[in-house]
Parts: C-alpha cells; structure tokens; sequence
C-alpha cells in the first residue's frame, strides 16, 4: 500500500549540489496502538530507506516507531557523473518499495 | 493559492478581532459573516508552508492516486472514467468548485462523492466505493484538485433553496449534550477554544489532509466528527441532512480558493 514520490532533478552539472525530496504513503504502525478487540496492532513501519547513486549508497536511514505516516525524506547528493539513483524503503517484514530515475550530469 | 493571499492581505479587515488580520474577502451582501477568511489562515505557518508545496503536501498522495484510478478500467462496461470524460485536467477543471449541483432526474442535489458513485454504477457498471474508503478519498481529492484555486461556486438558486434553507437550519440549531450549533464556534472565529483557534469553518480545503489522523479527510466525515464533539448523535455520511449542510456551507463559502488538498492540523 506504500506509494513513493520523488522529486530529483533529471539533469545536474558536476559537482552541483541538488535536493532529492521523498514521500511515501504509509500508515507507520507503531506498534503500540490496540484494535476494537483490545489486541496490539503488530508493528509495521518503514524502518529504514536507502539511497544509492550509480551503485554506491550515498544516503541512508534507520527509521523509528514515533516516526508520523507518510515519512517526508529529503537529502543532498553532489553527482560528478551521470548515474542511477536508486531509492529503496524498507518495511517490517522485509518488504521493500523502490524508485529509480537517471541525472544526467553535463 | 499564493496569489490570493497576496489578495486578500490587500483586502484585509480587522473587524474587533483584536491584534490579528487575516486575509479575506468581502462578503456579499446579507451574509451572515462580516468576511470571509480561509481556514487557512488560522493554521499554524508550518502547516500552511506544508499545504503550499505542491511536493510536501501528502494530499498529493491522494490527488496521484486519484489520477491512476482516473484512467483504470473497472466494472463490466470495460470503462474508465477517462473513456467518457478524456482528460481530467480539461474536462473536470473547475468542476469540483460548484459541487454539490442539482440533479434533475434525481429531483434533489447530488455531491461530489455521489455523482463518482453514479458514474460507477451506471456508466461503469462497477461497484459503488464505501464512503471515505481509499478510492473514493483519492478520485474526489483529484477531481477537487482539478479545480484549486478558483473560487467555491455553490449555485443554491430554484429547488436547491430548500435544501439551502435545511442545511442552515442544520448550521444553527444545538446539537448535543454540549448543546452548540455549527454556528456556536465558527461565527466566533479569531477566538480560542482551549488550545484551538476557531476558524469560519469553510469547506473550500476538503477533502483535507489532517496531520492529526495523518490521513485524508471528507467534508462529511469532518461533519461527523464535530457532532461527535458535541457529544451528538451524527447524521449518517451522504444523508440527506448532511448534504443539505453541505450545500448551505459551500454557499458560505462561495468565493474563496478551492484549496484541497488543503492541510490542516
């Protein structure tokens, strides 16, 4: 049910520092909350997103419980070469949600 | 949405409300408000910067949902929304400004989350989406998106005057064991209610990204949650009496921005 959006420039000059924002949609389930029945909902949240640029992990972080639904991310890269930007959330359990885009460096 | 801030500042009225101005616009003639603010103005600048980026905005996880759904077959007849209305950017464009509209072969008015039904069952031959079920959240924050910026335009002439007169009798009777109309709180707007400033209480924002249940919300679940407040028992969502306070309140609101996906706290 997660849904990512991305907003990276698709060209950069080298050695030009630019903004990679994130957002993807997930409820963060803290863990602590109980249903109608008085059960624990189990915990299920995004609990870490990397980011990789032309296969080197150039962002990374560990995500926790008091973290709000749909985590807003935004980090600096400083591209010298054109690459792939490779973005990868992932949840309790091991499921993983990705995107990936081309900049292109002039 | 900028634009019209930068407006109203101009227009802006201080009417006994102490230090603060907020950006509004005149109301027209035998309006029961002096001014008409948005509920945006009363949020915090953290909120309001929020609403404000088109990417910070996660009601635009809904408004892209929306989207998909627009051009995804579903139901028997093999269609889609777009196989009948083509591009939604052209064809819905200030369309969700003037809802809830007359319907004539129904014989009473039909608002935005009913007529997406109606499409479904009939054109669509599909299944109708629950009431604030995700579809349906994310098809009408779209087709509202469709027309931010232009102004709420709530046509309560001819048979829609009896609902429009239902509806503000709804906005002004107590309800409750805390006994407060509608009106109670939102024709004290600029005031706190404990930790809360109230608002004029407009529907322009919704649905509206609520940071609070950090999901989207409709105007009729809005509604059921105030009557919850007032420790009364709500109409139930798409009633009739909840879509005569619908029409009565997009009538007060006529004139300000559509703002959905507005964020509110």
């Amino acid at each position: 049910m997660a849904r990512p959006r991305v907003k990276a420039p698709k060209t950069a000059t080298a050695g030009e520092v630019i903004v990679v924002k994130t957002l993807i949609s997930h409820p963060m389930e803290s863990g602590q909350r109980k249903d109608d029945a008085g059960q624990i909902i189990p915990r299920k949240i995004i609990r870490r997103f990397e980011a990789r640029y032309a296969g080197t992990l150039v962002f990374a972080m560990d995500l926790a419980p008091a973290i709000s639904a749909n985590p807003f991310i935004e980090f600096n890269l400083k591209p010298d070469a054109s690459g792939e930007l490779e973005l990868t959330w992932i949840e309790d359990g091991g499921e993983q949600y990705s995107h990936s885009q081309t900049i292109t460096v002039k | 949405m900028r634009r019209w801030i930068l407006g109203g500042i101009g227009m802006g009225l201080t009417l006994g409300l102490g230090a603060t101005e907020y950006p509004s616009i005149p109301a027209p003639e035998g309006h029961p408000l002096p001014e008409l603010i948005s509920g945006y103005a009363f949020r915090a600048p953290e909120t309001q910067a929020l609403q404000d980026d088109d990417f910070e905005n996660p009601g635009f996880l809904w408004v892209e949902q929306g989207a998909e759904l627009w051009a995804t077959q579903d139901g028997k007849a093999g269609k889609s929304c777009a196989s009948c209305h083509q591009d939604a950017a052209q064809s819905m464009a200030g369309v969700g400004a003037r809802y809830p509209r007359w319907h004539d072969k129904l014989g009473k008015p039909v608002n935005l989350e009913q007529q997406i039904n109606r499409c479904r069952v009939g054109a669509q031959q599909a299944e109708a989406w629950a009431f604030d079920s995700q579809p349906l959240l994310a098809m009408s924050t779209y087709i509202r998106s469709l027309s931010r910026g232009e102004p709420v335009a709530v046509d309560v002439a001819g048979p829609m005057q009896a609902w429009f007169e239902k509806g503000r009798e709804i906005y002004y009777r107590r309800h409750g064991q805390l006994d407060l109309a509608c009106a109670s709180c939102h024709e004290n707007y600029g005031k706190q209610l404990r930790s809360d400033l109230l608002s004029q209480g407009h529907s322009n924002g919704f649905p509206t990204y609520r940071l609070k249940t950090q999901g989207m919300v409709s105007l009729h679940g809005r509604f059921k949650g105030c009557m919850r407040d007032v420790r009364a028992e709500a109409y139930a969502p798409l009633s009739d009496e909840f879509l005569a306070l619908e029409i009565y309140l997009g009538w007060r609101g006529n004139g300000l921005p559509v703002e959905t996906p507005a964020v509110r706290h």
